[in-house]
């Protein structure tokens, strides 16, 4: 009994310490929120983030979405001859980029890269003391550090989807004139054929929605990291693999509110 | 004057003060000495509202700290961080100038760095830091560096948390006596805390000995070494053995 009753308790705690934790990032979230519609805005924080985020992460994401384009290019190929579907490509691979491949993969990639460096930046302001000496110099810190990152990520990553989007697309272009002897007027206009604005915008939607996760992420787990190089080192991996989780889990959420029947 | 009556404040188990009553007057020079971890960071963060305490009272001058506008409160402080607690990002003129570049006190840029390199010098710094970043300077430089922020928009109040901690003994008197000019050039009001006993002979007007939760002991600088306390007495001379365990 007391076996079965320990088992319970835990799953209890687990449970409870979820729910608890859910409840702070939610408002942690509508705390950043609120932020918006009260002055002031630093501007310079804003542009510094976008250019850390966007500007800075397009390197990486570029290189992903290309590579991606270019093996899904020659897995749809490979598959598509199973059943003498291999003109196909270009479609698949500019649908499957836009709705799925390009948000999601480059959203990752912006949580490996952006989530740990916001949750290691502000952590260490923390123990540093950094944050407390915000407030003494009445400067809050949501809004000094965690609102402009938000923004920024929320209107960054969007766009980095698109130039993804494109870069993959190429990416599979690059490979199928060159490696499956498509003509490359027929591959373009498969593509542009085949390819709805919908596919596009619902993409950069879900950009938003994972920009957004991103840097809550990084600035929620900075902002409660504990004392030490250790606690900075947690809130880190943490902020980075509780953004990786919710990418997935929200876009299976937004893929079936766009695109269930 | 701030005040602090009857102040509570425990982390889980940890009951760091068990009832703080606190006296500091307008215009004098406060020294809170204590063992590590008996709360002294604490209670000056309560002050700030940097730590929200469990119960009891804070005011200034004889207002609640809790209640009017934040911004006009922060205002009337400074503080000089234990490790300075410079921003990394921004060079030494903006840390300097941080209140004077935004918000209620904000002054255009070129008078903003005016000011900061004028404060810069004030504490024995040259225009040339100016332009470095936090990381580039040594210890010593960081603490003025910090000590030039808490000062730049000439605050009413200003805290020292560990003004000399891991300075040399040399540097540290330089800290001291920058410390106690400004504060008597200003007319500021003051609190420091610290273990360093001769920063507290040369900063304070009055000490108080924070242990176990409480103010054990206050009173002015002079009636410290006959004050007949012995926690004040075992503290102020450094002994092993007395009321205060040396493990803690």
């Amino acid at each position: 009994m007391t076996v079965i009753t320990a088992f319970l308790a835990a799953i209890g705690r687990y449970v409870l310490g979820t729910l608890a934790a859910i409840g702070r990032i939610g408002l942690f979230a509508a705390r950043t929120i609120s932020h918006l519609a009260r002055p002031p805005f630093y501007w310079r924080e804003f542009g510094h983030a976008l250019v850390q985020i966007g500007w800075l992460s397009l390197p990486v994401v570029g290189m992903t979405a290309v590579f991606t384009g270019g093996a899904l290019a020659l897995q749809i190929y490979a598959g598509g001859a199973r059943f003498n579907a291999e003109t196909v490509v270009p479609s698949i691979v500019a649908i499957g980029l836009t709705r799925e491949l390009g948000p999601v993969l480059g959203g990752l990639m912006v949580a490996a890269r952006v989530a740990s460096s916001i949750a290691a930046e502000i952590g260490t302001m923390k123990v540093t003391e950094q944050i407390d000496a915000l407030t003494t110099l009445s400067t809050n810190p949501m809004k000094y550090l965690t609102l402009p990152r938000v923004l920024a990520a929320t209107l960054a990553v969007p766009l980095l989807v698109a130039v993804g989007d494109s870069l993959g697309i190429m990416g599979g272009f690059l490979v199928g004139v060159g490696r499956l002897d498509f003509g490359a007027a027929t591959y373009l206009h498969n593509t542009i054929d085949f390819l709805e604005q919908w596919d596009v915008i619902s993409g950069m939607i879900k950009g938003a929605a994972f920009g957004f996760i991103v840097a809550l992420m990084g600035c929620y787990y900075g902002m409660n990291s504990s004392r030490g190089a250790q606690g900075v080192g947690s809130a880190t991996k943490a902020a980075v693999v509780a953004a990786s989780v919710l990418i997935l889990a929200s876009n299976y959420l937004l893929t079936e509110l766009f695109f269930s029947a | 004057m701030i005040e602090l009556t009857d102040v509570h404040k425990a982390f889980g188990n940890n009951h760091v003060l068990r009832g703080v009553n606190l006296t500091v007057e307008s215009g004098t020079s406060m020294v809170i000495i204590g063992g590590s971890g008996t709360g002294k960071s604490v209670a000056l963060k309560s002050i700030l509202g940097l730590v929200t305490p469990d119960s009891g009272k804070i005011t200034l001058d004889g207002k609640d700290v809790t209640t009017g506008d934040r911004d006009a409160f922060l205002a009337r402080f400074g503080m000089l961080f234990q490790g300075g607690a410079l921003f990394d990002s921004l060079p030494v003129w903006q840390n300097v100038a941080f209140r004077l570049l935004r918000g209620s006190l904000a002054r255009p840029r070129e008078e903003a760095r005016e000011v900061a390199i004028e404060k810069l010098r004030r504490v024995g710094l040259k225009p040339d830091v100016a332009d470095k970043f936090p990381a580039e300077l040594s210890g010593g430089m960081q603490k003025r560096v910090g000590l030039a922020r808490a000062i730049a928009a000439e605050p009413e109040i200003i805290f020292f948390d560990e003004p000399t901690t891991g300075l040399d003994p040399i540097m540290a008197g330089v800290i001291n006596d920058l410390i106690r000019e400004i504060v008597v050039e200003m007319g500021a009001t003051a609190m420091t805390i610290t273990h360093d006993m001769t920063s507290v002979r040369a900063i304070a007007d009055n000490i108080a000995m924070l242990h176990d939760g409480v103010i054990k002991w206050t009173g002015p600088v002079a009636d410290m070494d006959n004050s007949g306390d012995p926690y004040l007495d075992q503290f102020i001379h450094g002994r092993a053995e007395g009321p205060i365990e040396a493990v803690r």
